[in-house]
This record gives structure tokens, sequence and C-alpha cells, in this order.
């Protein structure tokens, strides 16, 4: 057995480093996209539409798209928008998600009542539809599509984070910190809070990598940020209509948004192999 | 009594929840700031031509009344008037659910089957390489949506190996007998087997997608339990009286380990049904999800609002007779 759990962390562990390093590689490509990136990612010049990528004749670094575009300088920009989504919509629907949850799971009540009832009815959404029902509403836009994801998604946490602190306030320490004189609010926040920290950050890694799909959703029914603007999706988008003509408009979003997607969820997987104190 | 009760309560529950969306959507949508009528009029249009197709539409009244009005409508099944489409909504969407239905069904069987063998042979090899491969793969097909995979396989099977078709429902050319929009059940039907496989080949790729993730849930829970129940004592018992490995797993821990699977693939089916919305439109395939993405870039209400609703009947749906189906087969909750 302690061989297997050895096994187990070793894996995670690589998991953890390659899905880290996988993502920090990319913070920096956006923090230094105009200095990396070769051209400028919105110059067209349709002259050059649909050159191939380098290897091939008459090829230019990874290719053209229809206008002329360079898609390396558009992935890299991509990066950008993909990253501000992920982080910015994470954090705030994490707040959010993991604030009701808690107050739900631990105050019960009303509270309970009301919160849960909500999450019955997101659950019946489809959550793609949805999100694009609320873009249509209140109109394109990074910022739409944030307010987006926190709308659909604050029950992902909720769900978990009540659960969990449904568990925790059933245990003895919470009993004792009660009787030693703190209030309500002192051991939701100093005795629950710490306690169920470990899952909400495994969601919050999860969620990132939801949102950088959601964005590239959006961008790939053309509902988010203006066509012009170089995002993922949008070039995932143009790439399947032109797949016969000019498949590497295609190829190179969908591998870079694939290992991010990746990255993510195997992140919070292997952190969630890590905060088990069965495995550790 | 205490199943007839729970039946009850359920039924009450998920009639809560249904009108929560309905009062959801509508009042979303209707703050929309641009005006769906100003767009579908000609740029000639005078403010009076807009004012009188706007009351035509009802839209002149207030949130509540509309609401009223509307739901008095759906009671009456009568969904209102696409604004685009100028058709009934109601007419509208059952003519594209079959086809919604028929993909998330194949996606589904897909999945169940792609997921029951994984499970039955990693529990059959456990401990061994096969069954660390078959949870690497797992936990890949895991971390990746739906939509990703959509893309993957186009670019697999539709490019580099073009053996399925990346488009569409079926190859338009073709002369369709059929009556009802149910093509692939009703080509099985008439033995039509030249149209079953084109509908089949158009079908392959999108339900493949929705399945893989799907999949690899039921492979690790299936494998979970059985591994779980490969340790009682009434398989030991089995195993004595002489049974090999393969029918001990599938007459003796299959049967008792399928129960908590089964609840799970019943939640996970919305999932994937709300994976069509999307799946739909990355293979141009005439659905309702489609439909609604249409829709909605149209700000055609009254069909966003009757899409919306039966996508909320159809979750809501499949989650209670999940529940009902395990308050019969759980002997525990049937006599509790």
């Amino acid at each position: 057995m302690a061989d297997g759990r050895a096994q187990v962390r070793r894996r995670a562990g690589l998991r953890l480093w390659l899905a880290g390093g996988w993502l920090a590689l990319l913070v920096l490509v956006a923090i230094f996209a105009p200095l990396l990136a070769p051209k400028d990612p919105l110059e067209q010049d349709l002259f050059a539409g649909r050159l191939p990528p380098f290897w091939l004749t008459g090829g230019a670094l990874l290719g053209t798209d229809s206008l002329g575009r360079d898609v390396l300088s558009r992935i890299i920009y991509g990066s950008r928008i993909a990253l501000t989504v992920a982080i910015v919509s994470g954090v705030i629907t994490c707040l959010i998600g993991a604030g009701l949850g808690l107050l739900a799971g631990f105050w019960r009540g009303w509270v309970d009542v009301l919160v849960s009832r909500f999450i019955d009815i997101w659950m019946a959404f489809p959550p793609v539809l949805f999100s694009i029902l609320l873009i249509a509403v209140i109109g394109p836009g990074l910022f739409s599509i944030i307010i987006a994801i926190v709308v659909i998604d604050w029950t992902r946490f909720a769900r978990v984070v009540r659960a969990e602190a449904m568990a925790q306030g059933a245990m003895d320490y919470v009993a004792s910190a009660r009787v030693a004189g703190r209030g309500r609010m002192g051991t939701m926040l100093r005795e629950i809070l710490p306690n169920v920290l470990p899952i909400i950050v495994v969601l919050l890694t999860l969620e990132m990598g939801i949102a950088v799909i959601v964005e590239a959703i959006l961008s790939f029914v053309n509902l988010s940020i203006s066509t012009d603007d170089p995002t993922w999706g949008g070039m995932i988008s143009e790439g399947r209509a032109s797949i016969h003509q000019a498949w590497w408009v295609l190829v190179f979003p969908l591998v870079t948004l694939f290992l991010t997607v990746l990255s993510f969820s195997q992140l919070g997987e292997g952190l969630k192999d890590r905060f088990d104190p069965v495995l550790r | 009594m205490a199943l007839l009760r729970t039946i009850l309560l359920r039924l009450v529950t998920t009639a809560v929840t249904l009108l929560g969306v309905a009062v959801i959507v509508f009042v979303v949508i209707r703050v929309v700031p641009g005006n769906p009528i100003a767009m579908m009029l000609p740029p000639g249009a005078t403010g009076e031509d807009i004012a009188r197709l706007t009351a035509l539409y009802g839209l002149d009244k207030s949130i509540l009344q509309q609401f009223l009005i509307w739901g008095a409508g759906v009671l009456q099944g009568d969904f209102g008037t696409s604004i685009t489409a100028r058709q009934p909504v109601l007419a509208m969407v059952l003519a594209r659910l079959p086809a919604t239905l028929e993909l998330s069904t194949f996606a589904l069987l897909m999945a169940v089957l792609a997921g029951g063998a994984a499970a039955l042979t990693g529990t059959r090899l456990r401990e061994t390489k096969v069954e660390g491969g078959i949870d690497i793969a797992g936990g890949m097909a895991l971390s990746v949506p739906d939509f990703l995979w959509g893309l993957v396989l186009i670019l697999l099977f539709g490019v580099l190996v073009p053996v399925f078709h990346i488009s569409g429902r079926v190859t338009p050319s073709l002369d369709l007998p059929f009556i009802t929009n149910f093509y692939l059940f009703e080509s099985l039907v008439r033995l039509r087997l030249d149209l079953t496989l084109d509908l089949v080949s158009h079908m392959f790729l999108p339900a493949l997608s929705l399945a893989i993730p799907l999949a690899a849930i039921i492979a690790q829970l299936l494998k979970q339990s059985l591994k779980e129940t490969m340790h009682l004592d009434y398989v030991t018992l089995a195993r004595t009286q002489g049974y090999s490995e393969a029918s001990v797993i599938w007459r003796e821990a299959l049967p008792n380990a399928v129960l908590p699977t089964l609840t799970l693939v019943g939640v996970q089916f919305t999932f994937l049904i709300g994976g069509t919305v999307i799946i739909e439109r990355v293979f141009s395939y005439e659905g309702l999800g489609n439909m609604a993405i249409d829709a909605v870039i149209n700000r055609d209400l009254p069909l966003i609002q009757g899409i919306v609703i039966l996508f909320a009947v159809l979750f809501t749906g499949v989650n209670l007779v999940v529940d009902l189906m395990y308050a019969t087969l759980n002997p525990r909750l049937r006599h509790g």
C-alpha cells in the first residue's frame, strides 16, 4: 500500500509540474505579448492570406488566416483575453459562490432554503444556452463574458461548499469553539472556512479552466469580443469554416486551448490529491 | 405510501423549478436593450409601424401582463409565434426536437457501452498496466469538455482520415421518405439501412464528442463499485464454486454494483443534453441547440423562451425519472 501511495504521489507531482509549467509559460506570454509577437495581431495583408506554416513551401511562422493576419501573433495576444477571463471571473465566481455556500451550509434556515432553491433552478438551465442568452442580453464584450460566467457558475462553488460546511458544522470542534465563547460569525470564518479552503482552491482552479472554455465557446459563436480582436475561440471558429482550405487556422489555437484547459483541470485534480489527507 | 409521498413531493418541486425557469428567462430576455421589432422591419419603417408591430406581439404591455398572457397560452399548448420565422414556436421546436433526442440518445448509448466495457476490462485486469492505462485515458477524457473533443474529432476523422461527415444531419441530396422527424429511428423501422448508414456517419462524431467525458465518468464510478463488490463474501463464495473470474464479475458483481452508476448516468445525461447546444453548432447539426443559438443571435424572444423551457422540461424530466427509478429500485428507500 505504501508503495502505491508513493507512486500516486509521484505521478500527481509530475502532473502538477507539467500543468503549472504550461500555465506559468502562458502567463509570461500574456504579460510580454508585445515583445514576443512577431507581427501586429490585427494587421491584415490580403495578399498574404492563408499562408501555410513555416515548414511548408511559401510558409511563414504558423501561417496566416484568410485576411492575412499572423496566426502565431493572434494566439499570443489571445492568451491575454483567455487569462483575464479565467482569473477575474474565476475569482469573482469563487467569492460569491463560496460565500453563499458557506452561509447556506453553516447558518442553514431561510438562507439555505433560498440558496438551495436557486441552485435547483440553475441546474435546470443548459449552461451553454444560458451563457449565450445572457451575452445576447447584456451585449458582447469582455465585461459581459465575465458577468455571464459569474451568474452561471456560482452554483458550482455554492453546492460543494454548502455540503462541506454542513459536514464541518456537525463536527465536535465546531461545538467546542461555540462553547468556548466564539460567536456564530467568528466560528464560520475562523473554524469552518479554513477547513473548507482546500476544496475552494481546487474548485477555483477547475473554474478557471471552465472560464477559458466558456470564453472560447462564446467567441466561437461570435458573441464574445469584436471579431477583430484575437481570441482563441474566434480563431477556431474561422478555422472550422475554412478547415479544408487552411487547417492551420484551426489546429494551432485548438492545441493551445486544449493544453490550457487540460492544465487547469490537471492542476485542480493534482491539488485535490495533494490536499487529500488519505493520500498524504 | 412513503414512495407515493416521495413521488408527489418530487412532482411539486419539479413544477416550482420549471416556474422559476420560466420567470427568469422571461424577465432576463425582456431587459434586452435592443428592440427586436425594429430589427424586423426594413430601414424605412416609421415609428407608427414599429408601434403597431410591437402591439401585435404584445410587447407594449407590462412584463407581468406579458407573462400572464404567455403563461395562459403555454398551458393551452400555445408558445407564441417566432418573430423571425413567423411560425408557431411549438411546431418549430417540436420539429427540431427529434434530431436532438436522437443525437443525445445515441451519445448516451455510446457512453454506456464504452464506459461499461472500460470498467469491466479494468476490473478483470485490475492492478495491471491495462487498468493504469484505462485510468489515465479516463483522466484525459474527463479533463477536456465535449466542445474541444468535437473539434479534435473533426480534425482527426473529418480531415486527416476523412471517414465521417462533419456537417449536417443527413446528406442533403438524399430523398427522404420519412413522415416523422425521428430519421434514424424511422430508417431502422423501414429497413432503409442505406439511409441509416448515412445518418449514423453524420451523427457519429458529434455523438462521440458528447460521449467521451460521460464514458470516462461511467468507467470510473462503475469500476470503483465493481472493485468494492469483488471483496464481498458472496463474490468469494461464487469464486470458490468454480466460476471463472469473468463470469463472477459479469453475473455476480455487476448487478450489485450498477445502481450507483445508474443514478449518476441520469444526472450526467442532463449535462450531455446541455452539451448538444454547442456540439450541434460545431457540427452544423440541425437540432434544437443550433436553432437556439440562431434564435439568440436574431433576438427571437418567443422562440428563445420556448426552447429554454423545453430544455428545462427535458432536464427536470430526466432528473425526475432517475429519482423515481432509484426509489423503486433501491429496496432501502422502497421500504423506508
